[in-house]
């Protein structure tokens, strides 16, 4: 059953209009990404859900408390600087009817409750973040380009976090740009341009919309040319003796068929990602 | 939105924590007017000798811990209050607030409230120990005094609050602050009491609010009474400030 549905957002400051018209609903219990570059509109349309900004059109029913069930973490909220770890969560622990317990959740996130908002790293200060959103005990967690700015060490450990507390049962609506993130933690996503809904899919059915495009390169002692004549071959590139070839999925044994065996060598292929689909649906 | 009691309890432990830990703050809010009040009554002569125009009184009973108390109460609702709202709105604290059960309104009123109790407990601090050390005499009508301080206050944090409206950033704030903070003491007599003010000079400091909270308090101090006059400009002062506030506040 969906527990966030939104239809036909629309939200408008002033003459500039942030979302024109957008439509999903997220089921209990998954991952659902909103993507989109930077001012497609996924802040506001969270904003929306979370009930921080008032629609001026269409509908977001929300089956939760907003106040009371609703956790978020939002881009950018700091803590003041002499706040300790711990005094946070006690803090917005005791806002909530129902709060979690804030020595386990300071296992969890792995932070000293002792240490000042001012002394955490970025890592920490996104975990501190995270727990605060989740110290109410939440039926849903709103979080808001949760890793954007952390070294690759601190995302992975953010990511392995949010899984864990899906695991608990916790629905998550994760704004992000980065694609990498969304195919390892999404169960289906949202792709967000110029304020409208551009497509829901999974991450991988993301990926299989862009045809399954496949990236092959290696060195060749022989001409390339013949390659593209093949059917399966999109295009071919050669520079320096290293060749780019991109086709559909029998792409490589078109060319492994056509090229004598010895000519080739260090190949490599690589199927469309995530970052692929996206810049293929957003239109570059 | 329902705001219980044990929220406003720990939110207020906790922002009192936060104020404490800040010791530039509580050394200008309660420290500075009171070392001022004995050091200045210990060391300026004129200051301890009994004058006929003030019926015998010291400027020390009167003028001195008559403007200390304006510059605690001043500092409070000019510099510390608005900084500390506009800091926390600049850093997504009130936003992140109102995603709670609890609405940014109580860390308004936590705020407020400590910056009015911290100026209460140093009036009251340099009352008792000018008496002490000074025998300065404590005001003749308290409830009278308690009711200016008030409306002064009113008028002050008013103010105050629309600074923090009208700033966008907590750097702005503090130089709001400190522009509206010196003319503010100017006027209320800390350098040239009233009664030494050129007639024109006085008669436009009593139409600002700190003007006429300085000579409405050191009125009180002196006879134990305060000119409506004083008290209206305080009032209308307090009504305009408080009003614009509230409209134009925002918490993101």
């Amino acid at each position: 059953m969906a527990i966030i549905t939104v239809q036909n957002l629309r939200k408008q400051y002033g003459d500039k209009v942030a979302v024109r018209d957008v439509s999903f609903s997220v089921e209990e219990g998954e991952i659902y990404g909103i993507v989109g570059r930077n001012g497609a509109g996924k802040t506001t349309t969270v904003e929306c859900v979370a009930g921080l900004r008032k629609p001026d059109g269409g509908t977001i029913r929300v089956d939760a408390d907003i106040k009371q069930q609703v956790g978020v973490q939002l881009q950018e909220s700091i803590m003041p600087d002499k706040l300790r770890v711990g005094e946070a969560l006690d803090l917005y622990a005791s806002f909530y009817a129902n709060p979690a317990s804030v020595t386990e959740l300071l296992d969890e996130v792995g932070l000293d409750p002792k240490v000042g908002f001012a002394k955490l790293s970025g890592g920490q200060r996104q975990r501190l973040s995270i727990a605060l959103a989740l110290v109410g005990n939440p039926r849903i967690a709103i979080l808001d380009e949760l890793t954007t700015g952390l070294d690759p060490q601190a995302r992975r450990e953010t990511w392995e976090l949010i899984s864990r507390v899906r695991d608990r049962g916790v629905t998550v609506l994760l704004v992000s740009h980065f694609m990498e993130e969304v195919e390892r933690l999404c169960d289906r996503v949202a792709v967000i341009a110029g304020g409208a809904v551009l497509a829901v899919d999974t991450p991988a059915g993301l990926i299989s919309r862009t045809g399954g495009v496949q990236r092959i390169t290696f060195r060749s002692t022989v001409p390339v040319d013949s390659l593209r004549s093949l059917p399966e071959v999109h295009s071919v590139a050669v520079e320096a003796g290293h060749v780019t070839v991109t086709g559909d999925q029998n792409v490589l044994r078109a060319i492994v068929t056509a090229l004598p065996d010895s000519a080739i060598s260090n190949l490599k292929t690589e199927t469309s990602s995530m970052d692929d689909a996206f810049l293929a649906l957003t239109g570059e | 939105m329902a705001v219980t009691t044990p929220q406003v309890r720990r939110l207020t432990a906790v922002e009192t924590k936060l104020y404490l830990r800040e010791p530039a703050v509580v050394f200008f809010a309660v420290g500075l007017p009171i070392a001022l009040t004995l050091i200045l009554g210990g060391t300026i002569p004129d200051f301890t000798v009994p004058d006929p125009a003030l019926g015998g009184l010291r400027p020390i009973d009167t003028h001195l811990p008559g403007v200390m108390i304006i510059l605690s109460v001043l500092t409070c609702a000019f510099s510390l209050l608005p900084t500390v709202l506009v800091t926390y709105r600049e850093r997504g604290i009130l936003k992140r607030m109102s995603t709670t059960p609890v609405s940014p309104i109580t860390v308004l009123g936590v705020q407020l409230t400590l910056n009015v109790a911290m100026s209460v407990l140093t009036t009251v601090l340099i009352l008792v120990l000018a008496n002490l050390v000074y025998d300065v005499p404590f005001p003749k009508t308290p409830l009278a005094f308690a009711g200016i301080l008030l409306l002064g206050m009113v008028s002050s944090f008013a103010i105050g609050l629309l600074l923090a409206a009208l700033a966008s950033t907590s750097r702005i704030v503090q130089g709001l602050g400190m522009a509206v903070f010196f003319p503010s003491l100017f006027f209320a007599g800390m350098w040239v009491p009233h009664a030494l003010m050129p007639d024109l000079l006085r008669t436009i400091s009593e139409f600002t609010p700190s003007g006429a909270f300085g000579a409405a308090l050191i009125d009180m101090l002196a006879t134990g009474t305060a000119e409506w006059m004083n008290i209206g400009v305080m009032v209308a002062w307090g009504l305009v400030a408080g009003i614009a506030a509230v409209r134009f506040f925002r918490w993101s």
